[in-house]
């Protein structure tokens, strides 16, 4: 038992949260002090106690990690999110698996950011650090585990607790020394590369946000209500990236690991964090304006202390365990839905009252907007970007809405929409063309002086837009209304801003931020058009057998039923599943599970041939191989014109503590279409499959014969000294005949064993083809003839259903991604050099 | 009137737009017998229907029916008011649906036969482990 690592854990944990507790306070007295030294010397406490909050987070994360890497499994984070075959950089993901490690993350990249702001900034240093305390105090709170004595009333839940005390199990109380000597492992779906990186790039993201807010809230307080815009921008800008790009790996997370078809769902915890990015783009926007020439501050204020808001309450919403039965993948309730919700109320009521205090002060815009102001067109987006976040917001609140009407004796019974994806696209898809058609103007009257005569300079645009359109839709055969006009005004935003880079900005790439963005979501508009719009279930199937005539003729199957070996069409290939495998534990690839024998060790196998992967040998026979024997493989070829065109394995994992059943697909990328492919039934192999009645049949060596319609040669008969499992003596006799059965794509061999042992009994041991499904038995030896008696029967074959879905131009997509990105990336850059500048 | 005036007034608009469109898409949590009221008289909105699988008196799950090709099943969900109904669902059998603690069917009736487009399954312990796995 290592007792004194999780106290130190613990004491870290209560270290940071008094000194984040000290910090605040220090800083705030610092205002208070009549006299300018006593000032300075409280911002100097705050300063080292926020120095000794961040170390502490540091050492708070230190502890856990080591609590995981080493296998310390007498802690309950180590024991229920890691085992010891995890493999080292999936140790990262066991980390933030659990909410603990999760509320972890997000106090450390706000103790980094913190430090960092300390750095940078002095005359904001002590106001917008006193907000940061608070909330670092906050997050440490989430993690202390401490129950207050007498009223049963728990504070945060610990990481660092013992297995012992968090579970019942009566071993611990025979022997509370009982460690268990494995994990209880990380969920399958998180061990991909994807969870390594998304949650820190996502929690970064929650934490940038964090400096526009305290910057806000500093200014608000200190009445300095414009300055504090250009030291936030730069950090808005940032956070808008981060999150994004956050966001977009857990939709491609999701699009490679889970099964249900996409990258995005429309889940109450996607919701949660797509709203606040909404948000946050608009009060980009509106900051910039406020910037640059003094407007719309209000609503600068109002947007960015909303962005700080949502991202608490999207916290309150996917921990609580509010959203219950509404969504697939949110956390349990760690009993902190209590401390979740004042966490949310005090900075939701604090922002307010600072705002509602100064709000007669905070200046106001005087002039009337023109049609042609930049401000305008801005403000007009920003609000088209608000009422996106409305809508999504809106429906993933209804548990809160069910659960407050319940608080007040009501009750209410509102269930989120049966058919979420169509619901949040047919208002989503409106809203994105408003704000393609807005943003793709409104470049026009951020970089140019508009006039009504200078309505003409967006002609060229528009017609240009029109006439891409065409060939698009001409092409891709586009016909739907609404994607006619997605598609359109996902042309224009691209041709818009390809026109602003060239004539306006004429390549100079530091200002060029702003147009590759825009142009990067134009460009994601149509990928998302194409690949979600029409996005196509190839594995339609018309002529299975419905299980009820009931179900009407508009009940298409969807999946498709692959019995082995047996190619059938779909969507322009041929379709073949040719086998189950386990992956390589030292090597990419996979082998087939008929190709090795299992050890005592389920990790360790050995290959009963030579084994090849994707034409390249990677064993010999009788070598001995590391493997993960959890995933199992299903090789399911595509072949166009007789040729392969891909191979995939999609995966299935059949973990019981994990909720049984875990498919993840596999992707045929093309440039021009994906082809997504995953496994939503298999062979229950513990049932005992129905074997067809024996034939029997007589044969000489060297004779064919049929089993099951399969071609087989009885290739020899010979006797052997030693028998699998078995204790021969000298007077037994055990004789192993050689049947050569012809498979579609290969040839087995069948080894029944005939024996006789203590000169009577006469044993026999079957032989069965797992490919084949058919089964030999040698049943008689008969000397005179010089022939042999075989008894042979069939079962069904082995067999597959999946599903196939096609994501046409699913690339464009991930390319506007990218482009989205780098102009992020560009923008960020121009801003912090500005305000580099303006601090020297 | 300011322009600003009017943004307001367009923008408070399509916020109650939003609100109203939100609670006319709403689906509801109600029983089987609620769910067959309304689409007798023409309702065709797809509703929740929270039940557990019917088992029989040792336990065992009652009623599952499996298409000869494996790609669509039909179960007998139980409703909270103890009503039992045939649920036919045009997807294979989730591999982890006969352990579920709580099934929610979401869809409606066509005649007497209630067609779930989605089910959500409630497993104990499905993310959260409270017991050791004995090694």
């Amino acid at each position: 038992m290592h007792y004194l690592i999780g106290n130190l854990g613990h004491l870290f944990v209560i270290i940071s949260l008094v000194a984040a507790l000290a910090s605040a306070f220090s800083y705030w007295k610092s205002f208070y002090s009549a006299q300018e030294l006593t000032g300075k010397g409280w911002a100097f406490n705050g300063q080292v106690a926020f120095y000794i909050h961040a170390l502490s987070v540091l050492g708070i994360v230190t502890v856990l990690f080591t609590i995981i890497y080493r296998h310390y499994f007498e802690y309950h984070y180590a024991y229920s999110h890691s085992s010891l075959h995890l493999q080292a950089q999936y140790m990262l993901s066991c980390f933030w698996e659990g909410q603990e490690g999760s509320f972890l993350l997000w106090m450390f990249w706000q103790a980094i950011l913190g430090l960092i702001l300390i750095h940078t900034q002095s005359t904001w240093r002590a106001p917008v650090m006193m907000v940061f305390a608070m909330v670092q105090a906050f997050l440490a709170s989430m993690i202390l585990g401490v129950v207050i004595p007498g009223l049963d009333f728990k504070i945060g839940s610990s990481p660092f607790i013992l297995l012992r005390d968090a579970m019942d199990d009566p071993i611990f109380k025979t022997n509370p020394e009982f460690i268990p000597k494995d994990g209880h492992g990380l969920n399958p779906l998180l061990q991909n590369y994807w969870m390594v990186i998304h949650p820190p790039t996502l929690f970064l993201g929650f934490a940038l946000t964090l400096p526009p807010f305290a910057f806000c809230l500093a200014g608000l307080w200190q009445k300095k209500y414009s300055e504090w815009i250009k030291p936030a921008l730069p950090w808005a800008l940032v956070g808008g990236a981060i999150l994004g790009l956050g966001i977009l790996m857990g939709g491609y997370w999701a699009y490679e690991t889970l099964s249900f078809g996409g990258y995005w769902n429309w889940d109450p915890v996607e919701n949660a964090v797509y709203v606040p990015w909404i948000v946050l783009i608009a009060s980009i926007h509106v900051m910039m304006l406020t910037k640059s020439n003094g407007t719309a501050l209000k609503t600068s204020m109002l947007l960015v202390i909303a962005v700080f808001i949502l991202i608490l309450y999207s916290t309150f919403l996917t921990r609580s365990g509010i959203l219950g039965d509404a969504s697939v993948h949110s956390f349990t309730d760690l009993g902190l839905s209590g401390q979740l919700l004042l966490y949310l109320l005090f900075f939701t009521i604090a922002s307010g009252v600072l705002v509602a205090v100064n709000w007669k002060k905070i200046p106001s815009d005087e002039k009337e907007v023109s049609t042609y102001s930049r401000e305008f067109w801005i403000f007009l987006g920003a609000t088209v970007l608000c009422l996106m976040g409305f809508q999504v917001l809106l429906p993933t609140s209804i548990p809160v809405y069910n659960k407050i009407v319940g608080f007040f004796g009501g009750h209410s019974n509102l269930a989120p929409p049966a058919n979420q994806v169509e619901f949040y696209s047919k208002f989503q898809l409106w809203f994105a063309v408003a704000l393609a058609l807005v943003s793709g103007s409104a470049q026009f009257f951020w970089w140019n002086k508009m006039s009504k005569e200078k309505w003409k300079d967006l002609l060229a645009p528009a017609l240009i837009s029109l006439i891409v359109f065409a060939l698009i839709i001409a092409l891709a055969k586009v016909y739907q209304p609404a994607y006619l006009v997605l598609t359109l005004s996902g042309v224009y935003l691209i041709v818009a801003n390809i026109r602003i880079l060239v004539s306006v900005i004429k390549g100079k790439i530091s200002l060029s931020g702003g147009a590759l963005a825009h142009m990067g979501v134009g460009m994601m508009l149509i990928g998302l058009m194409f690949s979600s719009g029409y996005s196509n279930i190839v594995s339609l199937n018309t002529n299975g057998l419905p299980i009820s005539k009931d179900m009407g003729t508009d009940f298409n199957r969807d999946n498709l039923l692959l019995f082995i070996n047996e190619p059938k069409s779909m969507a322009g290939y041929d379709i073949e599943y040719r086998s189950e495998n386990v992956e390589f534990r030292n090597k990419r690839g996979y082998v087939r599970k008929n190709d090795i024998e299992p050890t005592p060790d389920p990790y360790r196998v050995v290959a009963n041939k030579d084994i090849f992967y994707r034409g390249e040998k990677m064993y010999r026979t009788k070598d001995t191989l590391d493997i993960y024997p959890e995933n199992t493989y299903y090789e399911i070829e595509l072949r166009k014109n007789g040729k392969i065109a891909a191979t995939l394995y999609p995966r299935i994992q059949i973990n019981p503590s994990m909720g049984g059943f875990l498919a993840s697909p596999d992707i045929k990328r093309n440039l021009n279409r994906d082809i997504y492919t995953h496994v939503s039934l298999t062979l229950n192999r513990e049932e005992e499959p129905q074997w067809s009645k024996p034939e029997e049949v007589n044969v000489k060596i060297g004779q064919r014969f049929f089993i099951n319609d399969y071609v087989a040669v009885l290739e020899e008969v010979k006797r052997i000294e030693k028998v699998e499992g078995l204790e021969l003596t000298a007077e037994d006799i055990a004789v192993k005949a050689r049947v050569r059965i012809e498979g579609e794509h290969e040839s087995f061999y069948a080894e029944p064993i005939f024996m006789i042992r203590n000169k009577t009994e006469v044993g026999r041991m079957a032989s069965e083809i797992n490919d084949l499904g058919v089964r030999v038995l040698l049943a008689s030896i008969n000397p005179k003839t010089g022939e042999f008696t075989l008894i042979c029967d069939s079962r069904q074959k082995d067999w597959v259903v999946i599903k196939a879905i096609e994501k046409p131009y699913i690339n464009v997509l991930w390319l506007g991604t990218g482009v989205l990105m780098v102009g992020f990336g560009l923008a960020a850059a121009r801003r912090v050099k500005e305000f580099r500048k303006s601090r020297y | 009137m300011k322009r600003t005036h009017i943004i307001a007034i367009v923008i408070i608009a399509a916020a109650i737009g939003i609100i109203i469109a939100t609670a006319g898409d709403a689906s509801t949590y109600v029983d089987f017998d609620q769910a067959y009221q309304m689409a007798e008289s023409g309702n065709k909105d797809q509703i929740h229907v929270v039940g557990q699988l019917k088992k029989d008196s040792e336990g065992h799950v009652a009623g599952l029916q499996n298409s000869p090709d494996k790609l669509s099943f039909s179960f007998v969900l139980v409703d909270d008011k103890n009503k039992e109904q045939n649920v036919i669902y045009n997807e294979p059998m989730p591999p982890d649906f006969l352990k579920s603690e709580k099934v929610v069917v979401v869809g409606g009736y066509q005649h007497d036969q209630f067609i779930a487009k989605k089910i959500l399954l409630k497993c104990p312990s499905k993310y959260q482990e409270n017991k050791l796995v004995k090694n």
